[in-house]
Formats: C-alpha cells, sequence, structure tokens
C-alpha cells in the first residue's frame, strides 16, 4: 500500500512537472513583447528592454526556468508585476475561498447522486425517467447560466441569499453558509447530474450480479444488499467520475466566482491575465495542477478502500 | 434483418441511424432546435434587421417595441440583430473547436491506437497532462499570452478536449485491431491505411459523432463562459457577451437576460438529448435484434397447444422408503418476462412438482429449459424483469408464489438454502469470505459476532477446507473456484435449511472437484436429512445424489418418477435422448440403472 502511494505521488509530481514545464515555455516565450504588452505600445524601445531586464525576460527561457523551479520547490512562486504581491501568499489566500466551494460542491454532490442514482436504479420506471431527464438537464445547462438566475431569483428578487461577497468560515458560520450556499449549488447541478447516472448505471450493473442472488437467497434484505454490497461494488466508478468532475468543477468556480464576486481563484486568475500578470497566471496554473494530482490520489486511494483487488494488487 | 446486421456500409447506416431517430419525440425536438439554429447561423447578419453594432445612444436600454421587437442593450443596439449575429458567430467558434478536436483526437488516436509504439506513450502522456488542467483556467493563460480572440481560444479549447476522440478512436481501434477480418485485410495485401478508412472508420464513425455533439455542447457553454467574463472582442456579439451585458444591467433591463440565456440553454440541451437518444439507439439496436430473433425462435418451439400430460411413474421400493409430508409444492407454475415494448415471453408454461421432506430431487433438462427459472421462482429471485405470473408455490404450509417479501423474510436463507452455480461470480469480491458467511447467520439467526465466526469456521472444516482461518480471512480471488463452492455450500447449510435449492452445482467445476464435490453434498445431504432441489444438465449427477427425477423441455414437465425407473425405462423421447448423452459427458460413475445410493443401501 504504501509503494502504492510513493509510486501515485511520484508519478503525480512528474505530471506536475510537465505542466509547469510546458505552461512556463508557452507563458514566458514571448520574451521582450511581454514587457512590450504591460507597458502598452506607446512605450520605448529603451524602457521595454529595461522592463524586460528587471523582469529576468532577457535571460534564455531555460535558464528562467530552472530560476522559477528552485524557488517554487521552496515555497517562493515569486512576485506579482502588478501588485508586487507574493503570488505564494495571495494564492493562499484565494485557495481557501475556491476549495471551501469546491470541497462543498463535491461532498453535496456525492451525497446527492449516490441518493437519486440508487433511487433511479431500484425505482425503475418513472421514477428513473425523470431522474435521467433531471441528469440530462442539469448535465447541459452550463453552471453560470444557472448561476445567473439564482443571483436573480433568490438574492435579487427574493433577497434570501446574498447576491456578491465572501465571509470566511472563522469569522461568521452562518454568514459564510449564505455566501456560500448559491455558488454551491450552482456548480453542484452539473455535477449530481454526471455522478449520478454512473452511480445509476453502476447500480444497475451491481444489481445484476450473481452475488447479489445468492446473498439475498442467503436471507439478506434487499436495503441491506444494495447499500452493504452493491454500492462498495458500484463505488469505484462512481469516484472515478467525480474526480473527473472536480477537474471540471475548479473550471466552472473561475465563471461562478466572477457572477458571485468571490474572491477566488478564479477572479485572480481573470484579473492576472488581462493584466498580462504572467508569475501569478503561472502560480495559478502550478497550483490547480498541484490539486488536481492530490485529488486523484484520494479518488485512487478511496477505490482501493473500496476494492481489495486494488488495494491487495 | 441480415442485411441490416452485416452490412456496415456507412451511409446505409447513417440513414438508418437517422431514421430511427426522427421516430423519438426527444431526438426530433433536438434535432428540430438545431436545425433552426443552424438556419440562423448560416443566415446570421444578413436577416438581422439592424447592422448588430449600430449604436443608438437614444435607445440605450430600450424595452421592446415594433421597430425593435427584442428591445435595445445598453449601447442601444438592436438585441434581435445581435442575437442573429451572436448565433452565427457562437456556431462557427463551436465548429472551430470541433474540427481541431475531431483532427487532433482522430488522427492521433487512429495512429497511437493502429501502430502503438512511442507514439502512443507520447500521445497517452500528453492526454493525461491536458486533462490535469480546466480548461477554462488554460484558456485565461493562453489569453495572458496572446490576447482575446475568440478563434484562437477555440483552437486551443479543440485541443484541450481532443482527448475525448482521442481515447474513443484508440480504444475502437485497439479492439478492432485484434478482429480476425483485419488479419485477413492485411493477408489479403490491403495497406494499413485502406484498412484503417474501410474498418477502423465504419467502426468508431457513430461514437464520434455522437461524442460531437457533447462536444459542442461544452464548447458552447464555455465560449460563452469566456465571453461572460468580457474577455472577448467587444466588437464580436457572442451569446455570452449579450448575456454579460445583460447581467450588467440585471436592475435595470432584465428583459435582456431572456434570449442569449434561451439560446445557450436550448442549444446545448438539444445537443445533449441528441447525443443521449444516438447512444440510447446505438446500443440498442444490437440486443434487440438479438432478443426479437430470440423471441421468433422461441415462438416456434413452443407449443401453444394445452401442456400435455406429464409422464409420471409410481414409486418404487427406495422412494416409497421417504416419508409422505410434503415440504415444497408446486403447481402450475408460470414464469414470464417483460419486455420493454410491454409485451412478456413466457419461459415455464404450468409446471407442479412436489418435493417431501428429506428427498434428493433432480431437476433435469438443457440449458434455456426453464430449470433454473423454476428454481429461482421457488426463492422468490426471479432476475430483472421475470415474475411468476400463474401457479402456486408452497413451502410447508407457507404460500411463496406472489407473497410479498414478508411471506420470503422467515424462510429464505434460513429454512431453504440455495447452493449456485458459478463460484466465482457468486461471491462479492469487495468483502472477505468470512463476513459473507457470518453476515446472514447474524441477520437470519441473529447470532453474536463471535458464535457466527466460530459456527463459520467450524462449516469450512466440515466442508473440507484445509485451513479455514486463512480462507475466512481471504477475499473470493484469492481461492481456487472449487474452494469457493465449498464455501458457497458451507454458506447454503449453515442456517440448517429444511431445503438446498443446487443449481448447477458442478457444471463450472473441474472433473476432479465435481466428485468431490457431489461427495460432500451427498454426505451432507445425510446427515442433516435436508431435502434438495438439484437442478442439473447431467444425468450422471442425477444418478449419483437424487431420489427422484423431473425431466424438463421447453418450459414444461415431461416424466418424472423414481431415478431408477427413469434409468432403467424412460418413456419420453426427450428424456431417453438425454440418457443417451449420459455416455458423453459428465462423471457417470454408477453402473447404468442402479443409484449410487441404492449400491449403498
Amino acid at each position: 500500500m504504501l509503494t502504492f502511494i510513493v509510486r501515485r505521488l511520484l508519478a503525480g509530481a512528474v505530471l506536475v512537472l510537465a505542466v509547469s514545464m510546458i505552461s512556463f515555455t508557452l507563458l514566458y516565450a514571448g520574451g521582450g513583447n511581454i514587457a512590450r504588452r504591460i507597458l502598452g505600445q506607446n512605450a520605448t524601445e529603451e524602457t521595454v528592454a529595461q522592463l524586460a531586464h528587471e523582469l529576468g525576460l532577457d535571460q534564455p527561457l531555460i535558464g528562467q526556468y530552472t530560476g522559477w523551479l528552485t524557488s517554487a520547490l521552496s515555497g517562493d512562486l515569486g512576485v506579482s508585476w502588478v501588485t508586487s504581491q507574493s503570488v505564494a501568499v495571495s494564492l493562499g489566500s484565494r485557495l481557501a475561498v475556491t476549495l471551501s466551494l469546491v470541497i462543498c460542491t463535491t461532498v453535496i454532490a456525492a451525497v446527492v447522486s449516490v441518493g437519486l442514482g440508487v433511487l433511479a436504479a431500484r425505482r425503475g420506471g418513472w421514477v428513473d425517467s425523470v431522474v435521467q431527464l433531471v441528469g440530462v438537464i442539469g448535465f447541459a445547462i452550463p453552471g453560470f447560466l444557472v448561476a445567473l438566475y439564482l443571483v436573480i431569483w433568490f438574492a435579487i428578487d427574493l433577497g434570501w441569499f446574498r447576491a456578491t461577497g465572501y465571509t470566511p468560515i472563522g469569522e461568521s458560520f452562518s454568514e459564510w453558509v449564505n455566501s456560500i450556499t448559491l455558488p454551491v449549488i450552482a456548480l453542484s447541478l452539473g455535477a449530481i447530474a454526471a455522478v449520478a447516472q454512473q452511480v445509476r448505471g453502476s447500480v444497475i450493473d451491481a444489481m445484476s450480479r450473481d452475488y447479489v442472488r445468492t446473498l439475498r437467497a442467503r436471507g439478506l434484505g434487499l436495503t441491506r444488499v444494495v447499500y452493504e454490497h452493491v454500492l462498495r461494488n458500484a463505488g469505484g466508478p462512481a469516484l472515478a467520475v467525480l474526480g473527473v468532475q472536480f477537474v471540471g468543477l475548479l473550471g466552472g468556480a473561475v465563471i461562478v466566482e466572477q457572477v458571485f464576486a468571490l474572491p477566488g481563484i478564479g477572479q485572480l486568475t481573470v484579473t492576472a491575465t488581462g493584466g498580462g500578470d504572467i508569475p501569478v497566471v503561472m502560480g495559478v496554473v502550478v497550483a490547480t495542477a498541484v490539486i488536481v494530482v492530490i485529488v486523484n490520489l484520494l479518488i485512487e486511494l478511496g477505490q482501493a478502500a473500496l476494492n481489495p483487488k486494488v488495494r491487495l494488487s | 434483418m441480415s442485411s441490416v446486421a452485416s452490412s456496415p456500409a456507412p451511409f446505409a447506416a447513417r440513414q438508418h441511424l437517422l431514421a430511427r431517430l426522427v421516430r423519438r419525440p426527444v431526438a426530433l425536438f433536438s434535432l428540430v432546435v438545431l436545425s433552426v439554429v443552424v438556419v440562423v447561423a448560416a443566415l446570421g447578419a444578413r436577416i438581422a434587421p439592424y447592422d448588430p453594432n449600430e449604436a443608438d445612444i437614444s435607445l440605450v436600454l430600450a424595452t421592446p417595441s415594433a421597430e425593435h421587437v427584442l428591445g435595445n442593450d445598453s449601447a442601444g443596439r438592436d438585441v434581435l440583430s445581435r442575437l442573429l449575429a451572436a448565433t452565427q458567430i457562437s456556431i462557427a467558434a463551436a465548429l472551430v473547436a470541433i474540427v481541431t478536436a475531431l483532427i487532433l483526437g482522430v488522427v492521433a488516436g487512429l495512429i497511437a491506437g493502429y501502430y502503438r509504439g512511442w507514439f502512443d506513450t507520447v500521445a497517452s502522456w500528453g492526454t493525461a497532462v491536458v486533462m490535469a488542467l480546466p480548461g477554462i483556467v488554460v484558456l485565461l493563460a493562453v489569453r495572458a499570452v496572446v490576447g482575446s480572440s475568440i478563434w484562437l481560444a477555440m483552437v486551443v479549447f479543440g485541443l484541450l478536449i481532443s482527448p475525448a476522440y482521442y481515447k474513443l478512436v484508440h480504444s475502437s481501434v485497439t479492439a478492432v485491431r485484434q478482429e480476425l477480418y483485419i488479419d485477413a485485410a492485411r493477408v489479403s495485401g490491403l495497406g494499413s491505411l485502406r484498412i484503417i478508412a474501410r474498418h477502423v472508420l465504419s467502426v468508431v464513425r457513430a461514437p464520434i459523432i455522437m461524442q460531437s455533439a457533447i462536444v459542442a455542447g461544452m464548447t458552447i457553454a464555455v465560449q460563452a463562459g469566456l465571453e461572460f467574463l468580457g474577455l472577448g472582442d467587444l466588437n464580436v456579439p457572442t451569446w455570452g457577451q449579450m448575456l454579460n451585458d445583460a447581467f450588467v444591467n440585471i436592475y435595470r433591463a432584465p428583459h435582456l437576460m431572456l434570449w442569449p440565456s434561451l439560446a445557450i440553454a436550448l442549444t446545448s440541451i438539444a445537443l445533449t438529448l441528441l447525443a443521449n437518444a444516438m447512444r440510447d439507439e446505438l446500443e440498442r439496436s444490437t440486443p434487440v435484434r438479438r432478443r426479437r430473433r430470440r423471441k421468433a425462435a422461441q415462438a416456434d418451439v413452443v407449443d401453444p397447444a394445452p401442456a400435455p400430460e406429464v409422464i409420471a411413474h409410481a414409486d418404487d421400493a427406495a422412494t416409497a422408503a421417504i416419508a409422505d409430508e410434503r415440504l415444497l409444492e408446486i403447481a402450475g407454475l408460470r414464469v414470464a418476462y417483460d419486455q420493454p415494448d410491454g409485451s412478456s415471453i413466457e419461459v415455464v408454461h404450468g409446471v407442479s412438482m412436489a418435493i417431501r421432506r428429506g428427498e434428493v430431487h433432480g431437476l433435469i433438462g438443457e440449458s434455456g429449459s426453464g430449470k433454473s427459472q423454476t428454481a429461482f421462482s421457488v426463492l422468490g429471485l426471479l432476475p430483472r424483469g421475470g415474475r411468476v405470473t400463474a401457479g402456486t408455490i408452497d413451502f410447508d404450509g407457507t404460500a411463496l408464489a406472489g407473497g410479498s417479501e414478508k411471506a420470503y423474510a422467515p424462510i429464505r436463507g434460513t429454512r431453504i438454502g440455495y447452493i449456485p452455480q458459478e463460484p466465482m461470480s457468486n461471491l462479492d469480491p469487495s468483502f472477505t469470505i468470512g463476513h459473507q458467511l457470518v453476515e446472514p447467520l447474524r441477520v437470519g439467526l441473529g447470532m453474536s459476532k463471535a458464535e457466527a465466526k466460530a459456527k463459520a469456521l467450524a462449516l469450512l472444516a466440515r466442508v473440507g477446507i484445509p485451513d479455514p482461518q486463512r480462507t475466512f480471512d481471504a477475499y473470493p480471488f484469492e481461492v481456487s473456484g472449487g474452494m469457493a463452492q465449498r464455501v458457497l455450500i458451507a454458506g447454503a447449510v449453515s442456517t440448517d435449511p429444511d431445503l438446498i435449492i443446487a443449481d448447477e452445482p458442478t457444471t463450472a467445476l473441474d472433473v476432479t472437484v465435481q466428485a468431490e464435490v457431489l461427495d460432500l453434498l451427498r454426505d451432507l445431504q445425510a446427515e442433516r436429512g435436508m431435502a434438495m432441489l438439484l437442478v442439473t444438465h447431467n444425468f450422471g449427477v442425477v444418478a449419483d445424489l437424487c431420489d427422484r427425477v423431473t425431466v424438463m423441455q421447453h418450459g414444461l414437465f415431461v416424466e418424472s418418477g423414481p431415478v431408477r425407473t427413469i434409468l432403467r425405462t424412460p418413456e419420453h423421447p426427450y428424456t431417453r435422448s438425454l440418457l443417451d448423452s449420459i455416455l458423453d459427458e459428465g462423471p457417470a460413475r454408477a453402473p447404468y440403472g442402479t443409484t449410487r445410493k441404492e449400491a449403498r443401501l
């Protein structure tokens, strides 16, 4: 088991390295043009060259990258070109917002989609049709469109929730819930739709297995067999889909954060890309890749916990 | 029918799919919506009443009027004209992304899947890298470098989404290249290119069309999202940008929200519904055809005339010795399976039998004769869609057929035990063997954990497992098939049931193991005096174990009586043909005409 984790972590590290290398190349390949874009068209050649020199953009790309990598490994992701703030520090405070949003969404999506998926698989008939139709629509409609209408209906028209802004959980729990409820709903619909479909499919598949009949023939009730045996066997594929959804949620959060004016990674990214603040963009990309790698590792550990074949091989 | 099944002609199949889709209301709705969108996109600004970028300060945020039927936006531009122009841009942008993704994904998938080697490795790694990042983050990063261009963003998004095609094509090619007809094509001298074009592309074409519908939906969502963030070119009207304008002015002009959201939502939903309908059609096409064929075949063999009389033989000396106390009585049992089209197919056509306490009753017939269906009916565990449509099942005074789960609760698993056919698939792979033995004892008999474990270990020892504790702690995939079957037998007898239903308990085992398992079953039966309904297709097993036997064919019982009588004087031609086959297969260890039981008496 330990070697499994170590091997996965190594593969993850290689992946993050590859992502950082590729994105660094693409982001910094512009060289002097980057300084030109920051200063605008009217700047003189000298000022552009001077800025490029100050930012280290006149160095060879490979040298710039190794420099970035060495400091990144010690936790220093550089300094924003616009605000002069440490990228690691601003990422840290922004991540708290985005992660609380995305983790809440994942937990809620997992619980709801298991419930819906099992319901659809066991009941069949019209219940199944309704769950499937809702799933299709939830999958089809973009999350930010849902977010817009949630803001209009529940925040602007009804006034039940705040339309914008974020309160950290440490400051006030009820305010935190208030600020995060609508974004979480907006984000979770798509994930619920996708995961519920998968749960439904794997539960139907697992229910038709011979061992389900045998366990029932041994006197175990259907509900017990479904929740103890079927769900455990159906859990692996569902977890895999949840992992894919998590990556999608990180992306969806970027837009939904804009709608609700939440100071998360999304807002940081939008501002940074607009202002050509490349160290911040680089930090966001790498941080996202690290999160995705960690989540994938957690998903695999979850699958190993559910399935002894994965665990023991 | 065979022409449909065997003709891979691309054009005919596509027409076929389209024709089938039109018959589905949901798919028809999607096609209509998408056709409207495509027509609007094609005509675009040409049918717009105004220039989509013509601003009129006097009309800022104006509500709908006769001249401007959908009103005006924050710059006083005509909303209808912008909507029409935006449709053109949005659809064109989606097409750019799809075409990019298609070219990259399909070509890479074909090369990687067909030639393997280093390209496969590199492409798989590239896929992993691309999928490790949310698309929108990458798109934003790209924007930081190259500025805002909707077309370039869509090319990049096409690259990001190309793994969807890559994986599809890669797995299809990997599957297809194993097929014999590819070897045949290669042997007959066709070049790789022609093989790919002819065989591989015809296999992946339909899934690719389906995938494209999904990809189109995602592209429209992502593109609208980007534009909504205000990252697009402000002079190019798009749905997302209209939405942005509307949301910014939500307090002053709420009516602006409606049209762009409707365009995005309807297009996305139509694309997803269409993809779903296509998937259903593609998945359904094969099984339905097969099912219909089976139905037709069944209709041929099933005689609609009233059930012929069962040839019943009287008790002989051996069977007369069994106390005449009926434990299980089945009367007029009919079993049918519901079909998706609302009809049902009957597989058991009214059968009756009785099993006395302590009697081992063989139920023999070829596969598909309905013997397992009869056994599952007694357990109340017919597969999905199956149900008892007529007749009664009486177990020791309790009516089971049509009875609720309540009627079964005190009986199934405690008074009736079940031994399945295929040992490996009948143990839950996710739980230890011990857990699967202990759980029913605790639930059914209310034992404590320690009691149940002690009993399970004793049972494992009893069924001849050399190291019970080790097997108890093992997972099913860690033991052999013979061991697994012993575990299942231990489980079936663990509650000291009155009746064991054994469904081909030795069929899936090696010949040597078969004999051992039969010995074990015989010993356990004699030791505990259980009655047994033994389903088998093998007269050797019947001769070895049973007191009486019933012969089943095409869902009906044809002959029934003491084993020795049937072995010596079979009357029904089907019984005779089964007996003839005894020479060809199975462990027929008892001398012909004597039962093993009898030999020992």
